[in-house]
């Protein structure tokens, strides 16, 4: 996926916005420079499609392939509107600039699983323009109306006339024309790619071993860099001595930069064996007191008090006062780690005028800044490559950038390229994580049976304090990432109370796939289940009743249920447990049959529907959903990050274990389609995943489990 | 020191110390990085590579244990059993990330290698070893099922 990659200078020249503020860029190469190769020339009507002479169709992505399948839906919306021959459209990754940005966030970034929303428009417009173009070429060759060609397979076509051409024959013409600004966009019935089951474009590269991440990225003369952290968050070096590291064959250099002690050497073993070897002495700082179990004792007392309110409705009070059972429960979620299973990484490449930098992230635009910041550089002398992530789940879409910054302050002090590797231990010991979570939450039933009150308070810390997206995301000191999934709760109860302590605690944290739905949908979802026992009521009888006006979650729900046969007789021994929930514009519903083996959860199959609407690549979608089954059981099973003395306790996976084959159930996918834009696939599956677990594990045992990871305790007597 | 190896077909002489890991060799001596680093602890599984035919975790094998065996990377997994595996894996279109992935292979070309037929079983016991933290598990397993077809029959 290499190949040529645009030109800066190509891209200054992008201009014109079109639409809705959504910003697509059409530029042209100066016909003067063009000409003066004598070679034909790439047709490159803007910044997202490029087509060759000889046919090759390159789409530029503008998002950061981490699995979840865009290099391949993008190119389809493209190709989509320029009618190309798939077996001919290829990718590759686009450099920083800001016709790429995304058209929400105004930053080059994914995340929030907006890849295909955000994008759906303008990709197609680019695919249309180059269409367009492509036509009036042909017509302008063969002396025809344009309206009468048409378009199939990388080929315009003129009927009457017989004439016929390909893209890359007409390449070198379409490249003298003037972009359109408005090329008509084709009605959704006419669609021959969108909406079908499409391989993925990087299929081969990635079994094959060839598709470059990271850390696969080699330049001459790199050495490697290996980075001692402070065992405690905020701690600094306040004695180094490298000398027995220095003795350390194939060991260059150590340098003391502000994350650490980095030991750079050739090749990574060296420099692993190179940083074993450094004695440090640390400066704790003011965060080596920090304990899991303090916290958790802090979280819960700050529950007992009042927070921010998020969200009030009605008359909650009165709704307690009045009610005749009050539900009450606390529940309890850790720290977690993305753990991106290909550990974070960065080469480069640092000169006196200009640095290059190779990268899996998913932050563009801030790592670039940052970089140029440490560098001191201006941006036009940083060129930063975005290869493909071994997996980012929000860890590579950090403000603070911490292993660009990291990288690059080594560099500075090398003078020659480098490569920083991170290794395992310290992917799960170098903080940003998903936040600790604390929930009161209490439910006023009333003696008519209706659910008539509900009140949630959340504790926990924000990472969005601090960084640019304040302002966006924290409005009257409510962080809205804290408190998504339950401040803005479907469910049909007049009166709903919501409140946030925003805690300040010395441990980096950061988004986490679903974001905060990661831990709200967990406490309204087996909550909401608490209240279905206590009336006597079933589960999907009560979502029904109270998401009588929310036709998607409705939708969703009705088809798992009825996928999974709910409410039929299981054997002996087994259960079914179902959750719903929405995230991130798309709305799914799971239910899980699961069972014990050896006293531990063993899930056999799951159920999961979702409407996330318009449906781009069918196929791509089934993956995202099986894929969130297992990551939602892993968190749910085994992940959680705890400090002891200030000190992240877990080093690898033996003790941050992952869902393994023998335990990941089937998975059945249910797509719902709509005629809504399309919306987030990536993460809304996630959510309902862990309180579907728990609600099949309670109508198992009878046991409420209101803490993850799930203890073995927590299903025995 | 100078050690020399056999790997994918070729003889080849690296200059490191014995006790480095296999994995580090090929990546950053060879480049030869479809072989990829997860844990460094034989946690993970994305470092399998074959040793004589079996599969190994490259991060845990000292380069001098590898000398006189014949080692074979993904990039030189040119075998019947790894053209179905390729072929599986694609029609499956099994890869998310990708990263675990090349291991993933090199563990189910030993196991479809020795069973013409693995059972779910047996597809358990030899690949959960190998991590895949997008889950691709649902998969990895038909893929296996699907190669092991195309092995023995020319199709399935
Ligand atoms: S890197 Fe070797 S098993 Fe994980
Ligand atoms: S495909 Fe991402 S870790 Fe397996």
């Amino acid at each position: 996926m290499s190949g040529r990659t645009l030109e800066r200078r190509d891209l200054l020249r992008a201009s014109a916005a079109v639409g809705g503020g959504l910003l697509v860029a059409f530029w042209f190469p100066a016909s003067a420079e063009a000409n003066s190769l004598a070679l034909p020339k790439d047709f490159v009507p803007n910044a997202f499609v490029r087509i060759a002479p000889d046919g090759a169709v390159t789409v530029i992505i503008n998002k950061a392939e981490m699995g979840q399948g865009v290099c391949t839906s993008l190119s389809m919306l493209v190709a989509e509107e320029l009618d190309a021959d798939w077996r001919r459209v290829g990718f590759e990754f686009a450099p920083v600039d800001p016709v790429y940005a995304h058209p929400g966030f105004g930053i080059q970034m994914t995340g929030g699983s907006t890849s295909i929303g955000g994008m759906f428009e303008p990709l197609r417009k680019a695919g249309a323009a180059a269409r367009a173009m492509l036509v009036q070429a042909a017509a302008k060759r063969w002396n025809v109306d344009a309206s009468e060609c048409r378009t199939e397979k990388s080929t315009v076509t003129h009927t009457a006339s017989g004439h016929s051409a390909t893209y890359g024959e007409l390449a070198d013409a379409a490249a003298e024309l003037e972009a359109p600004k408005d090329a008509p966009l084709k009605d959704p019935k006419d669609f021959r790619l969108i909406g079908r089951s499409t391989k993925r474009l990087d299929t081969v590269a990635k079994i094959a071993g060839t598709a470059t991440f990271g850390l696969d990225v080699s330049v001459p003369g790199m050495l490697t860099a290996v980075v001692a952290h402070p065992p405690v968050f905020g701690g600094k070096a306040k004695r180094v001595d490298s000398a027995a590291a220095l003795r350390v064959a194939g060991v260059v250099k150590v340098v003391e930069v502000p994350s650490g002690v980095a030991v750079v050497a050739r090749g990574f073993w060296a420099a692993k064996l190179g940083r074993d070897a450094l004695e440090i002495e640390w400066d704790d700082g003011a965060n080596a007191g920090l304990s899991s179990e303090k916290l958790r004792a802090d979280y819960a007392a700050l529950s007992r008090t009042k927070g921010l309110t998020a969200r009030h409705d009605g008359d909650p009070d009165g709704a307690f006062a009045a009610a005749k059972q009050v539900l009450e429960a606390d529940y309890e979620l850790p720290y977690l780690a993305h753990c991106p299973m290909e550990p974070l990484n960065c080469v480069v490449d640092l000169r006196t005028d200009s640095c290059e930098i190779w990268a899996g992230t998913q932050f563009q635009t801030v790592d670039h800044a940052a970089a140029c910041a440490v560098a001191g550089l201006k941006p036009e002398q940083v060129k930063l490559h975005t290869t493909f992530l071994g997996g980012g789940f929000g860890r590579r879409a950090n403000p603070a950038s911490d292993y660009i910054v990291e990288a690059v302050a080594i560099a500075k002090q090398t003078g020659a390229p480098i490569k920083l590797v991170w290794t395992r231990t310290d992917d799960l010991r170098g903080g940003y994580y998903r936040p600790m979570w604390h929930s009161r939450i209490r439910a006023a039933l009333a003696a008519n049976g209706a659910l008539a009150g509900w009140a949630h308070t959340i504790v926990g810390q924000s990472f969005i304090v601090g960084t640019p997206f304040e302002p966006f995301i924290i409005h009257d000191g409510i962080d809205g990432t804290s408190v998504e999934g339950s401040a803005d709760t479907p469910y049909a109860i007049p009166a709903v109370h919501v409140d946030l302590h925003t805690t300040q605690v010395g441990v980096p944290t950061l988004w986490w796939r679903s974001v905060g739905h990661s831990h709200t949908a967990f406490v309204v979802e087996t909550f909401l289940d608490e209240v279905a026992h206590a009336l006597g009521e079933d589960a999907l009888a009560l979502r029904r009743r109270l998401l009588a006006k929310e036709p998607r979650h409705l939708a969703v729900l009705e088809r798992a249920a009825g996928a999974a046969q709910w409410g039929t007789p299981l054997p002996a021994g087994r259960a079914r447990g179902l959750a719903v929930h929405g995230s991130f514009n798309s709305f799914v519903a799971t239910v899980l049959e699961v069972s014990l083996e050896h006293g531990r959860p063993r899930v056999h199959k799951a159920w999961t529907a979702i409407d996330c609407g318009r449906i781009v690549n069918p196929d791509g979608i089934v993956a995202q959903l099986e894929g969130a089954v297992g990551f939602g059981l892993t968190a749910a099973l085994y992940s959680e990050i705890t400090l002891r003395d200030g000190c992240v306790e877990q080093s690898n996976f033996h003790d941050y274990p992952m869902l393994r084959i023998n335990e990941m159930p089937d998975v059945e996918v249910i797509l719902v389609g709509s005629h809504e834009p399309s919306s987030g696939v990536g993460e809304p599956g996630v959510p309902p995943v862990a309180p579907a677990l728990c609600n099949a594990l309670f109508a198992l045992t009878k046991k409420r489990i209101r803490r993850l990871p799930i203890r073995r305790e927590d299903l025995t007597a | 020191m100078a050690l020399d190896l056999e790997v994918n077909g070729k003889r080849v002489s690296v200059d490191a110390d014995a006790a480095t890991p296999l994995l580090w060799v090929l990546r950053d001596d060879l480049k030869l990085t479809g072989t990829k680093f997860g844990c460094g602890a034989a946690q993970c599984g994305a470092c399998t590579v074959h040793v004589d035919g079996e599969a190994v975790r490259s991060c845990v094998l000292p380069i001098a244990a590898a000398v006189g065996r014949k080692v074979t990377t993904i990039e030189g997994l040119s075998s019947a059993v790894g053209k179905a595996l390729s072929q599986a894996w694609i029609e499956e279109d099994v890869p998310q990330c990708g990263w675990c992935q090349t291991g993933q292979i090199m563990s189910a070309a030993v196991l479809v290698a020795e069973k013409a037929t693995p059972s779910d079983a047996d597809i358990d016991a030899c690949m959960s070893g190998n991590v895949c933290r997008c889950a691709t598990y649902v998969r990895i397993r038909r893929a296996i099922h699907s190669a092991a077809a195309i092995a023995k029959g020319g199709g399935r």
